[in-house]
């Protein structure tokens, strides 16, 4: 298999070589290796095959006219615009909510570590009618903040909402391992020299948690891109000022359009994987420098 | 600065770490806080630097009380044993911090720190590392950098928690002599935590040794190792050999083993302990000690030579049932003890315990120096 060839080069030469009788606990990297790269084929790779195929079948004038129709145009920025603010705020919120779940000891902690993951177990067009019935006028959260001029159902505000929700845990579950080894002499070594606390956190603390946020910011980012279930109940999909990219691919499939909607979706695949890419690249760097390897 | 340590008390949970502890670090000195672990040295350290607050009791520098001072405010080098230095700043930056933590009016001018920065450089002997990170650095580097940050503010006082811990055996000597050097230059009142006796007698001018939150003793490293006064100490201050038994008419006995103890008007039981460099070997025993032990296991490496031996015919307490002597190289030669053989201790100077007395009493018998260390009788 001429794959797994390839693959052994890759393999750092400490490691034994993938024929000989490694003293290796799991035994069959050739299998092993085999197994998974066809699972990526059959899971993700095959689908983005199929969108990469409905896309060239159209010329690129086609390509270039549906995705730059205005109102999907429109879609794009509303949709990057709050998954932009959805994702700012769960870099600060998610930030705190991490600190306080590795560093202080309370009563229910283990209680909220669970529910932090939440909205990955709760289907999203459930989490979608839940918000828009609590901030609909009449609802829990809606009476209260009509009364002081707030609309956040059916409004701009209401997709930031959806998409906060969904993607908070990915900044959780990004800075929560990096904080708990965060090293406490780290802290008091800054504090001996006299840092005050404002300062620890500035110069000491946030520079090493920052590659993770950024990974947790740039992943609940490309999720809310792609955010559809839990928005669309509360964005109200107003043409032009409350639509999403997602729904507009949804549309042009209930128009039987697939070529149209591989278009569409090809653009937001590009952003998120473009996104990734260059957030992985520039991580990498960044380590390598203070790593020096 | 002086250090003044009054009965502090610390417990964490059901464990009482510090037990009363009250001490007195001299200005300008380097004190060894010396013990096995858990025995409560480190949280005293970081009680003084203002790391940990004690539950009862009183720190103060020069007479100041500083209990309820800040860390940040009791002007401190603090060194830990895995450095800590800040992985994502250059080593330059990492000397700089503690000068640009300074309050803006006190802080130096850019160009005062970056002087100050590439002295401190040029002191750990690292100058061509400046604009390296951490990582990039080997522990004995790190270590140094660490010194360096801790010192760069001028701090009166310098605190070590285990300094070279982390470090091999080769590197930590350098450095050891290398700390040394630099207390003698800058004078601050030191303090290092160690559970290595060796270290602590090498390089302080003052040991405190403690085991379970107390302080058994306070003293020079020459005069605590001549005169431990407590089993503890003892055992903890290198290899010693011990006979426990019975003492009647001034002889101690135990099984086949038996010594006479001039001077000494005790009766009942006692432990004799002795230090491998006090005892030689013989073929045959001598008038006043009849000790014997066959060979078990003998190491040439060092400048002596190392011969364990296990009683025969009674037993030691402590190590293993174990005693360990040192003999000479040319002693060594001469003799030629192999395993397995038949050899008598001949005491020289020994340390009498009894009862719950914890001082004990020095016993020497003259004849010894005297007693031939080889008797070829065949």
């Amino acid at each position: 298999m001429s794959t797994a060839n390839q693959a052994s080069a890759v393999i750092p030469q400490r490691w034994p070589r993938i024929g000989s009788r490694s003293k290796r606990v799991l035994p069959g990297f050739g299998l092993s290796l085999g197994i998974s790269l066809l699972f990526i084929s059959l899971i993700l790779m095959l689908p983005l095959t199929g969108l990469v195929m409905e896309v060239s079948a159209m010329s690129f004038d086609q390509f270039w006219f549906v995705i730059t129709d205005p109102r999907v145009v429109a879609s794009y920025k509303v949709t990057a615009l709050a998954a932009l603010a959805a994702s700012l705020f769960n870099g600060l919120f998610g930030l705190l909510l991490a600190w306080v779940l590795v560093r202080y000891e309370f009563p229910g902690k283990r209680l909220i570590d669970a529910v932090v993951d939440l909205p990955f177990a709760l289907p999203t067009a459930v989490a979608g009618i839940v918000l828009a019935t609590l901030f609909a006028e009449n609802g829990w959260y809606g009476q209260w903040l009509s009364k002081l001029g707030i609309e956040v159902a059916f409004t701009p505000v209401g997709i930031v909402v959806a998409m906060a929700f969904t993607s908070l845990p990915f900044v959780v579950r990004t800075v929560q391992p990096v904080l708990e080894e965060l090293a406490p002499e780290d802290e008091e070594a800054a504090v001996s020299l006299g840092a005050s606390d404002a300062l620890v956190f500035r110069r000491v603390i946030f520079p090493a948690l920052w590659p993770a946020l950024l990974t947790g910011v740039a992943l609940s980012f490309t999720r809310s891109l792609g955010e559809f279930g839990a928005v669309i109940f509360i964005a109200g999909n107003m043409p032009y000022v409350s639509e999403v990219t997602s729904l507009m691919i949804f549309v042009r499939l209930q128009e039987y359009d697939y070529a149209a909607a591989s278009a569409i979706a090809s653009v937001v695949l590009l952003v998120s994987l473009v996104m990734l890419f260059a957030i992985t690249l520039w991580q990498a760097r960044y380590l390598k420098r203070i790593e020096g390897r | 600065m002086t250090i003044t340590v009054d009965g502090i008390n610390k417990r964490f949970g059901q464990f009482q770490a510090l037990n009363n502890v009250s001490l007195n670090i001299p200005e300008g000195k380097l004190t060894a806080l010396l013990g096995p672990s858990g025995s409560g040295k480190t949280t005293l350290l970081r009680i003084i630097a203002g790391l940990e607050s004690a539950d009862s009791g009183r720190v103060a520098f020069s007479g100041k009380d500083v209990t309820k001072l800040h860390v940040r405010d009791r002007n401190i080098g603090f060194v830990f044993q895995h450095y800590a230095l800040f992985r994502h700043m250059t080593v330059a930056q990492n000397i700089a911090f503690g000068l640009e933590s300074l309050p803006r009016k006190q802080r130096p001018p850019k160009a005062e720190i970056q002087k100050r920065v590439s002295e401190l450089l040029d002191m750990i002997q690292l100058p061509h590392r400046a604009q390296r990170f951490p990582a990039q650095l080997s522990g004995g580097q790190k270590q140094r950098v660490a010194l360096a940050r801790s010192i760069a503010t001028r701090p009166k006082i310098l605190l070590l928690d285990e300094p070279f811990g982390a470090l091999d055996a080769k590197v930590r000597k350098d450095l050891r002599r290398w700390l040394r050097n630099l207390h003698d230059e800058f004078h601050f009142t030191s303090i290092f935590v160690t559970h290595d006796q060796e270290e602590a007698l090498e390089l302080s001018d003052q040991v405190v040794v403690m085991s379970q939150g107390n302080v058994e003793q306070v003293n020079e490293p020459t005069e605590l190792y001549a005169r431990p006064d407590s089993r503890f100490v003892f055992n903890f201050l290198g290899q010693v050999n011990v006979l426990s038994g019975e003492v009647k008419h001034g002889s101690l006995s135990q099984g086949n083993a038996r010594v006479t103890l001039p001077g000494i008007q005790h009766q009942g039981s006692a432990q004799l302990y002795l230090r491998p460099h006090e005892v030689r070997l013989a073929t045959v025993p001598a008038e006043h000690a009849n000790l014997p032990l066959r060979i078990e296991a003998v190491s040439l490496i060092g400048s002596e030579v190392r011969v364990e031996l296990r009683p025969e015919g009674w037993t030691s307490e402590g190590s293993d049932d174990i005693w360990e002597v040192g003999i000479s190289h040319a002693e060594f030669n001469d003799q030629r003890p192999t395993r397995g053989d038949l050899r008598y201790a001949v005491p020289e100077v020994g340390h009498l315990f009894t009862g719950k007395d914890t001082q004990p009493e020095t016993v020497s018998w003259a004849e010894a120096k005297s007693f031939p260390r080889v008797r070829l009788i065949n």
